[in-house]
């Protein structure tokens, strides 16, 4: 089996979410060109080398509907040759991506692809593209379906974390966040989004709030409180687990992941593909994994899937230099820490989405690049990314630098 | 046409009347003839030019009920035959085809071209309103007892024949839900405010109008066959379908747990449904309906809950050499809580009543719970003060025992103890005619040794209340070993006159009601002591169907109620008889914590003066081990919390204490709510099958105890594959 190595990683920097979000006017579309082309022309890549590329994307309708991959490859200028796949997974759709780029290197089938991802979040909107999960009777009912929010709420319920838990989560991912952008960790993968003319529309992340701390936090009232009762959610949530008497409501807004715009591109290729290009190798990818979790709790799938991976890759947890696990909401990361006792420092040690934002379908390649990008800062040898997953999935990948 | 069932006649207008008015009923129900005929009439409106349209009315009181069970039990018992006769896939065919007939017979009316308009005189539910929502128009009475609705899923069937489709394309999605998972009956106003009915009129005038509709040009084109309609809430892929779909999906199995598939089939055949063009979307529906007329839910739920209930309020257990008696006046001993009640009951039935306590303060007190109940009745605007004030001046309360000459029943509801219960007995038999029956409401003692205190046991009887009696809708009879007809029947005359369900058992300790409930409890008990967490219990419970939890409900019957049963059990019965877990739990909760239940405000809970009550937080201190909550089997929990009821049921049988199991389900389900989609007690071992049953019970018995094991009887029956109501015989017997 060839071995599939990471040649480059770049992201846009991630945009507020909203109308008066800075990425607001940019479509899907500009937003993956600007990772496509940032990708081929910081390497001086002849496109014709690349032969596919895979794009994640959450809700695929409207502007990003219609393969949103072969549409950024063609408006990116790159070669005619290159087809465009655009896969979703939900929230793990960037890392999966990547994973799917790296299995068809590893397969001998592809000698170089790009994995990666794009949401406009502002612009399609989160759950734009229905889906039967939640809304079919025959699926909601057998799967517990209930909002992500509520099923954060029941994993800090069951797993016995407080309000202030996760609050303080929350306050050290905006102050890792912070010191991140001040020591310009993530300088060598931002591009920033342009517009026609070249001016700069956003070159940094915009979603931070590196000032909050416990007491702002706790003048935010839970987000879920009222859709889980009336909705009915917490009476699913707890015969799901019914060791419960009722769900806390910890998380809100200032502790879950922000609602962002943003792409990112990761650049794969067996060894003589890179040597083609002039190109050397920056890691490679040593295993990765998907599972299915228990898909009330939903979101632990982070837990199970790195069980897996490991045992795939025939290693423990203390191999692991570094973690990137995407923080969906505080719970998901607390979780994580609490089932494999790992060390909090070692976890997002630049922040996460509660201060820099989740685009969903391209946050998986993002943290990839953010976890290579601290392991060449440190000196480090290995990293484990891994996000959370609608209906309870996991996926997870262990790379290591060459 | 040849009719039986409907009287046809068309006016000078070329309008059409059909009365519906079947000979030899007093309530209109679609049986099969009733189908046929309506077919007939269908054609002949859609054929004959002459004719302009159609109004369809009832020749009754209330325009009908709905459709007759017995049909749909029927088409079950040729599905089996055929399926043998001819192969599964045949017969199923010809099931799903004969379970839509009368959803064809109304689409055809509905797209026959010519209007039509329902002139709905009064109640008219279930399949007959489905009928009035596939006409074109619908004109209903303003009258206090006209209804319309579909209550078909408290049965466990649900509207089959285009009801899911016509009411969710009348109203909001949400709306439309709602109405079909409770079967509520909507007054006229209500109806008409929710778009299920277009015009009210009194109720002479319905035809009439219904008539007007149609002579001024109303269109046979249902609104939903019109080019461009919309649904009333839209696409079920939109953001608004979003905000409705994942919400009513919860909502349903916060509501159910899972277990009622008849509502289930209500969510698919709308989801599906209004995806769909009308002809689709009523073969979608009719695909459920099929598959739920099927499940074991609805059978289980339409015997009991409809017609063994139905039987046992007729009086199936009244001895017929009785005449019938005419009671007028009652007594009660005991103004407390059960013994004002039962005043409230009786007055409520329009029996005078004389209520006696120790001193006129003690008996003023239990009358006035009889004030505060009609204060809240009228308050909500379902009586009017002077109700209230006929219903008080019925009641007489006074502690003189002379006052209750000329009752022709008096029920004892005094204190637990012997030697009250004995002087009340003989102080009221002091003052009674040598005719009158003497009743114990105990929940306890033997009534054969009550009786011994009685000057003449053969009019001495058991009549057991349920807490708080104005709620429980069951009454258990307990037979004396010397307890007469006579006794029985004017027992059962007051049962049906204060309108509760009877079921008559024999004499034993528990009955059967405490028997099974008592179970339930120290299930309960015991799985907490094993460690597994209170929540959990409770939430089991309600999953497997039990409206309220174990420890909740100890909460409820007071704890020290619970202590005091045990340490009695223990004198009565020796140390063997009571669980020493369940005994040093009720121990250390009542002696050492102090912890009553609901009436001192702690109990397994606790009861803040505001807000929810919550588990409280000592408790698992009193939890010798504790087990990891991944690790519990949710589902034996469920099993164990059930089958422990079921298998003292099926004890009660064996003993002679129940003899009908009709009395056992209904009574399960009435008298503690033993979850209704099993149909009770012995449905749910019937529904499993004895030997599936007595696989689960030996099972349980072996990891959990002897208080599984299955007597002898349900051996036998599953040796010889016999079900409670076959070998039982009496529900066998089915009335329409």
């Amino acid at each position: 089996m060839a071995d599939a190595f990471i040649y480059d990683a770049v992201r846009t920097p991630r945009g507020r979410g909203k109308a008066d979000g800075a990425l607001h006017q940019v479509s899907t579309l500009g937003l993956a060109t600007t990772a496509l082309t940032a990708i081929r022309d910081r390497n001086r890549l002849d496109t014709k080398l690349v032969d596919d590329v895979v794009l994640g994307c959450v809700d695929p309708v409207g502007e990003a509907g219609g393969d949103i991959a072969r549409a950024a490859a063609l408006a990116s200028g790159f070669s005619q040759c290159v087809p465009g796949i655009q896969i979703n997974r939900f929230c793990a759709s960037g890392l999966d991506a990547v994973n799917f780029a790296s299995a068809q290197v590893m397969s001998g089938q592809q000698d170089m692809a790009i994995g990666g991802g794009v949401e406009s979040m502002s612009r399609v909107g989160i759950g734009a593209s229905g889906g039967a999960w939640p809304v079919d009777p025959a699926i909601a009912i057998p799967a517990y379906f209930m909002p992500q929010g509520v099923s954060a709420d029941l994993i800090a319920t069951k797993y016995g974390f407080s309000r202030d838990d996760a609050d303080a989560y929350a306050v050290e991912s905006q102050k890792r966040a912070a010191k991140a952008w001040e020591e310009k960790r993530f300088a060598k993968s931002i591009v920033p989004v342009r517009d026609p003319n070249g001016i700069a529309l956003l070159d940094r992340d915009e979603h931070m709030r590196p000032s909050t701390d416990m007491q702002s936090l706790a003048s935010l009232k839970p987000s879920f409180a009222m859709m889980g009762e009336q909705g009915g959610f917490n009476a699913v949530a707890i015969q799901a687990h019914p060791e419960v008497e009722k769900i806390i409501h910890v998380h809100h807004a200032g502790n879950s992941s922000g609602i962002v715009d943003g792409a990112a591109a990761v650049l794969i290729g067996n060894k003589e593909a890179g040597a083609r290009a002039g190109l050397k190798p920056r890691a490679r990818v040593r295993a990765f994994a998907n599972i299915g979790s228990e898909p009330a709790l939903m979101l632990t799938g982070p837990v199970d899937v790195t069980k897996k991976v490991l045992a795939r890759a025939g290693m423990t947890i203390s191999d692991i230099d570094l973690f990137e696990v995407n923080e969906a909401f505080a719970s998901v990361v607390l979780r994580f820490m609490q089932a494999f006792d790992v060390d909090a420092a070692k976890v997002n040690p630049n922040g996460g989405a509660i201060a820099l934002g989740h685009p969903l379908g391209a946050t998986g390649a993002m943290i990839l690049g953010t976890a290579l990008d601290e392991l060449e800062r440190t000196g480090k040898s290995t990293a484990l990314i891994t996000l959370c997953i609608g209906a309870g999935m996991g996926t997870a990948t262990i790379i290591e630098r060459i | 046409m040849n009719l039986t069932n409907f009287r046809f006649e068309v006016d000078a207008d070329g309008i059409a009347l059909a009365t519906w008015d079947m000979p030899d009923r007093s309530m209109n129900v679609i049986t099969v003839a009733v189908m046929d005929e309506l077919e007939q009439i269908v054609a002949k409106v859609a054929g004959d030019a002459a004719i302009k349209g159609c109004v369809v009315t009832s020749g009754k009181d209330t325009f009908s009920g709905g459709a007759d069970l017995t049909m749909l039990e029927g088409l079950g018992r040729q599905l089996g035959a055929m399926a043998k006769s001819e192969g599964p896939g045949k017969a199923m065919k010809a099931f799903f085809d004969g379970s839509r007939r009368l959803t064809q017979i109304y689409r055809k009316l509905e797209t026959s071209g010519k209007p039509w308009a329902a002139a709905i005189n009064g109640a008219c539910l279930g399949g007959a309103f489905e009928l009035a929502l596939a006409c074109h128009y619908r004109v209903l009475a303003d009258h206090d007892k006209a209804r319309v609705g579909l209550p078909e899923i408290k049965i466990g069937l649900f509207p089959g024949a285009g009801g899911t489709q016509r009411v969710a394309r009348l109203m909001p999605t949400g709306d439309a839900l709602q109405m079909l998972f409770k079967g509520d009956q909507l007054r006229s106003r209500a109806a008409k405010s929710s778009n299920l009915v277009h015009e009210l009129a009194p109720a002479g005038e319905v035809v009439a109008k219904a008539k007007a509709w149609i002579a001024g040009g109303g269109k046979g084109v249902a609104p939903w066959d019109m080019e461009g309609f919309k649904n009333p809430s839209g696409k079920v892929f939109s953001p608004a379908g979003m905000m409705i779909w994942p919400a009513a999906n919860a909502i349903y199995r916060r509501e159910t747990s899972d277990n009622y598939p008849a509502a289930k089939a209500i969510l698919h055949a709308v989801y599906e449904g209004l995806q769909l063009p009308m002809d689709l979307a009523l073969e979608v529906e009719s695909r459920w309906f099929a598959k739920i007329l099927r499940s074991k839910e609805a059978a289980a739920m339409i015997r009991s809950l409809f017609v063994s209930m139905g039987e046992l309020n007729k009086g199936a257990r009244r001895p017929t050499s009785v005449p019938p008696s005419n009671l007028k006046k009652v007594g009660v001993l005991g103004a407390g809580f059960m013994g004002a009640g039962i005043a409230y009951v009786s007055a409520l039935a329009g029996l005078d009543v004389v209520l006696i306590d120790r001193d006129q303060e003690s008996a003023d007190r239990g009358k006035a719970y009889s004030e505060k109940l009609m204060t809240a009745q009228i308050a909500k605007g379902r009586a009017k003060t002077a109700d209230r004030d006929a219903l008080l001046a019925r009641i007489t309360a006074t502690p003189d025992y002379g006052k209750l000459a000329g009752c022709d029943l008096v029920v004892e509801a005094v204190f637990e103890d012997r030697a009250v219960k004995a002087e009340a007995t003989k102080k009221a038999e002091a003052a009674l005619g040598k005719d009158a029956i003497f009743a114990s409401n105990t929940s306890t003692l033997p009534i054969t040794s009550l009786a011994e205190a009685s000057r003449d046991a053969t009019n001495f009887i058991g009549i057991h209340f349920f807490s708080p009696v104005e709620k429980m809708m069951l009454v258990e009879i307990i037979m004396g070993a010397k307890t007469g007809d006579r006794a029985l029947a004017v027992a059962l005359d007051f049962v049906r006159a204060i309108r509760k369900t009877p079921i008559v058992v024999n004499d034993t300790r528990g009955f059967y009601a405490n028997r099974c409930v008592g179970n339930y409890i120290k299930e309960g008990h015991l799985m907490f002591m094993e460690g597994v967490p209170a929540a959990m219990i409770e939430n089991a419970a309600r999953m497997a169907g039990m409206p309220v939890g174990p420890l909740s409900l100890t909460d409820e019957v007071a704890i020290d109620l619970a202590w005091k049963v045990v340490q009695a059990t223990k004198k009565d019965l020796g140390p063997a008889a009571v669980d020493p877990a369940q005994e040093k739990l009720l121990d250390e909760l009542v002696n050492k914590a102090g912890r009553l239940g609901r009436k001192n405000g702690k109990g397994f809970y606790d009861y803040p003066e505001k807000g929810a009550k919550s588990l409280w937080p000592g408790l698992a201190a009193l939890q010798p081990k504790k087990l990891d909550a991944d690790s519990i089997d949710v589902q034996e929990l469920k099993h164990r919390l059930l089958v422990v009821q079921a298998v003292e049921a099926a004890r009660t049988v064996e003993e002679g204490v129940v003899t009908d199991p009709r009395e056992a389900d209904v009574g399960s389900i009435l008298g503690f709510g033993f979850a209704p989609y099993t149909g009770g007690t012995l449905s749910y071992i019937d529904g499993m099958g004895a030997k599936a049953f007595v696989a689960l019970a030996d099972a349980l018995a072996k990891k959990h105890g002897p208080r599984f094991t299955p007597p002898k009887l349900l051996r036998e029956m599953a040796e010889k594959g016999e079900t409670f109501y076959g070998r039982f015989g009496a529900g066998a017997k089915k009335a329409a």
